[in-house]
């Protein structure tokens, strides 16, 4: 009888309304692209400290201005979007301690900065915090000690530390730009190596300007410059350590030299030697001093630059008719061109990230700045100009500095040379200010590595 | 007495049976189907424009002369100039004819115009009004048949649109809120696989009672912070939308909720 129930049991299950439902799945493939909005507060200091560093600085309020080094940058770099400090609500020595994040998503922040500058043992010790307000939580806490005229670095390593832990990739901000610096009227221009933080601070000259210089490109593992310089009329590479101020010439070289260019790992540089009218490209191991020549064309091949891994090499070359951009093995071999658009192309560099190559192109009497991928597919142009050139990557691949010149008027004048950014998406272009006239830049790797 | 208990026992089987299978549709409240799924297969028809049976193409001329206007009142037309036959064609015009073909290929009237510049194989494929009007009446016909077979909702469609998701429209309205809301992280990398599957579990008026990333492990593990960086953005953006833009009724069946974030099409540009 009792499994006579409980079959009849089982039937009442079997048959019972299903009332479950299948989990529903929206796919989410768009999103905006506005810049995320966050609010950089100032960085709160007590009273003994802000008057210590104001003695030392000259600076009212230093825990201010770092935060004013880390909103620009964030300003500069179009991903984010700083808010007007006149809207916050909380006073910044409490909100470092524990942000009222009500207060702060009433002004639509969706990230907030804080922290706290101290004057320690003759030391500047600073403290930030990072908050996510919409969660409503710490997303990350570091605090740095330096001497107090690093104040400006630790502005830019904060923002780096805040870049990357909100976007996933490494940010660009600590890092400095060398370029050639220039004067003078167009036909008599003094040609001076010269290097300036990225935020456009801090501009030093290198050289005095006696002698031309040109092509200065960073080491991508240290703070190691090569660069070309004419002395007695003859083109000389050099080597130049940023940190000590120590300078070498590489090697004199038959002929013209150009464009020389390290190897991913700092330990070659490559380069184009012209000799009879051809122009081939070679490395020079830096420890040996041996010379490789890696390719025999007799069509004009230059501009050399190494993929990330080393593996591989995309140079311009006019073997085929005209000027365009061809990548090989790094011994020379298996060379493809990979442009085939309309126009000369010239400059190729390729991207930290391994995913693109930046060029220069020349259509119809006008200059652009674009990026391809390493097969030559999915050309885009980034920014259109009279006359603009040599793309440099930042550190992270995600912006490129260049050089964009004016044209002169009728009378010869109004010519000027400018260092400008602009960054992938093709929207964020911003001219980098330079004291002086400033051509050819090369972009560092992090400082702080 | 043993054959009557059998017997008495199978028929109270075969009762009881009968009332469990009954049970549901008694307990079945009325269907509340959302009438939207109707008016979006009529607005779809509306927007595409292929080529029209006669009756239909009067209809259409009469709307295309109102449009006609409007433009006028707005902007002169725009002056198209005629492609002479005999005219050499240059390596750019070619394209540019090109392009035009395909853009035309829906409208029987501007292939007619343009069929001097179509070689005679795609005249072929391409321009024959009669075959195209017959086969928009076959088309019609059969079309008409299917919403002649969809007026009747039986009782199996009737439990599916329960089950099923989202109506066409509700998710829509859901896309476009959350689209605002997700600031699409730029620095991530356009060629790896970065989705992220959030399940949520809502309170009737569209509020999160909970949030939960599906691969949550991956998080944390080693050279992910991309993807790290992508959930995170995407808990942002559902906490900034709230309350979601949720239909306002059968809410069993949206209370659990799975958003698939996928970055890559943005980020490919």
């Amino acid at each position: 009888m009792c499994k006579m129930i409980r079959i009849l049991f089982l039937i009442l299950i079997l048959f019972l309304p299903n009332r479950t439902f299948a989990l529903i799945e929206v796919d989410i493939t768009r999103g905006n692209l506005n810049p995320l909005p966050v609010a950089v507060s100032p960085l709160s200091i007590d009273e003994s400290s802000r008057q210590s560093f104001e003695k030392m600085l000259k600076k009212k309020n230093i825990g201010s201005e770092i935060s004013k080094i880390v909103e620009f940058n964030l300003k500069t770099s179009g991903l984010f979007n700083p808010l007007n400090k006149n809207a916050f609500l909380q006073e910044p020595d409490i909100a470092n301690l524990k942000p009222r994040f009500e207060d702060w998503s009433l002004i639509k922040a969706q990230a907030l900065i804080t922290g706290k500058v101290n004057f320690i043992d003759g030391k500047l010790r600073v403290e930030f915090r990072l908050w996510d307000v919409l969660g409503g939580k710490e997303i990350m806490a570091l605090a740095f000690t330096t001497v107090p005229d690093n104040w400006r670095r630790v502005g830019h390593i904060i923002t780096d530390k805040v870049y990357e832990r909100l976007t996933g990739e490494k940010g660009y901000f600590d890092t400095r730009i060398i370029y050639v610096a220039e004067e003078g009227p167009k036909t008599r221009r003094i040609k001076k190596l010269a290097i300036i933080d990225q935020d456009g601070a801090n501009n030093k000259f290198l050289t005095l300007g006696n002698e031309l210089v040109l092509t200065p490109r960073f080491n991508p593992t240290s703070q190691m410059v090569t660069y070309l310089s004419y002395f007695k009329n003859l083109p000389r590479v050099y080597l130049l350590d940023i940190e000590t101020g120590m300078q070498e010439v590489v090697g004199d070289f038959p002929g013209m030299t150009f464009a020389p260019r390290f190897s991913p790992d700092g330990k070659k540089i490559i380069m184009s030697f012209a000799k009879d009218g051809n122009s081939e490209i070679y490395t020079m191991d830096l420890e040996n001093r041996i010379v490789e020549k890696i390719t025999n064309h007799p069509s004009i091949d230059t501009s050399p630059s190494y993929s990330p891994d080393g593996k591989y090499i995309c140079f311009n070359s006019d073997r085929s008719g005209y000027q365009q951009i061809y990548i090989m093995k790094s011994d020379g071999s298996n060379v493809k061109r990979i442009s085939f658009g309309r126009g000369l192309y010239g400059t190729p560099v390729w991207s930290p990230r391994g995913d693109l190559i930046a060029f220069t192109k020349l259509h119809k009497g006008k200059f652009y700045i674009g990026v391809m991928r390493t097969d030559g597919s999915g050309e885009r142009l980034l920014t259109e100009n009279f006359y603009q050139e040599a793309p440099s990557w930042s550190p992270n691949g995600r912006v490129l500095i260049f050089y964009r010149e004016t044209k002169t008027d009728d009378k010869g004048e109004g010519f000027s040379a400018k260092l400008w950014s602009i960054d992938l998406t093709g929207y964020n272009e911003r001219m980098v200010k330079t004291p002086i006239d400033a051509s050819d830049p090369s972009w560092s790797s992090l400082l702080s590595n | 007495m043993n054959r009557s208990i059998i017997i008495s026992s199978g028929l109270h089987v075969i009762l009881i049976m009968i009332t469990a299978m009954s049970l549901p549709f008694l307990a079945k409240k009325p269907i509340d189907l959302p009438p939207i799924v109707s008016v979006e297969l009529i607005q779809i028809t509306d927007k595409t424009n292929i080529p029209f049976a006669p009756k239909a193409k009067k209809i259409i001329e009469k709307i295309k002369e109102k449009e006609k206007k409007l433009v006028s009142e707005q902007a002169p037309p725009k002056k198209v100039k005629k492609i002479k036959p005999d005219s050499v064609p240059m390596p750019d015009d070619k394209v540019k004819k090109v392009e035009k073909i395909k853009e035309d290929k829906q409208n029987p009237e501007k292939i007619d115009n343009e069929v001097k510049q179509v070689s005679e194989f795609e005249k072929k494929e391409l321009f024959d009004p009669n075959n195209i009007a017959a086969l928009i009446d076959k088309s019609k016909v059969e079309s008409a048949e299917a919403i002649s077979k969809t007026d009747k909702i039986t009782q199996d469609q009737q439990k599916s649109f329960q089950n099923a998701g989202l109506s066409l429209s509700e998710e829509d309205a859901l896309k476009a809120q959350i689209f605002g809301c997700w600031s699409i992280p730029l620095g991530l990398p356009y060629n790896e696989n970065l989705l992220v599957r959030v399940k949520l579990l809502l309170n009737p008026d569209g509020t999160i009672l909970q949030s939960e990333i599906l691969d949550h492990a991956r998080m944390n593990k080693p050279g992910q912070g991309f993807y790290k960086v992508l959930a995170e953005s995407a808990l942002r953006a559902i906490k900034l939308c709230q309350p979601l833009r949720v239909p306002t009724t059968g809410y069993e069946r949206w209370k659990e909720l799975q958003l698939n974030f996928d970055a890559r099409e943005m980020l490919e540009g």
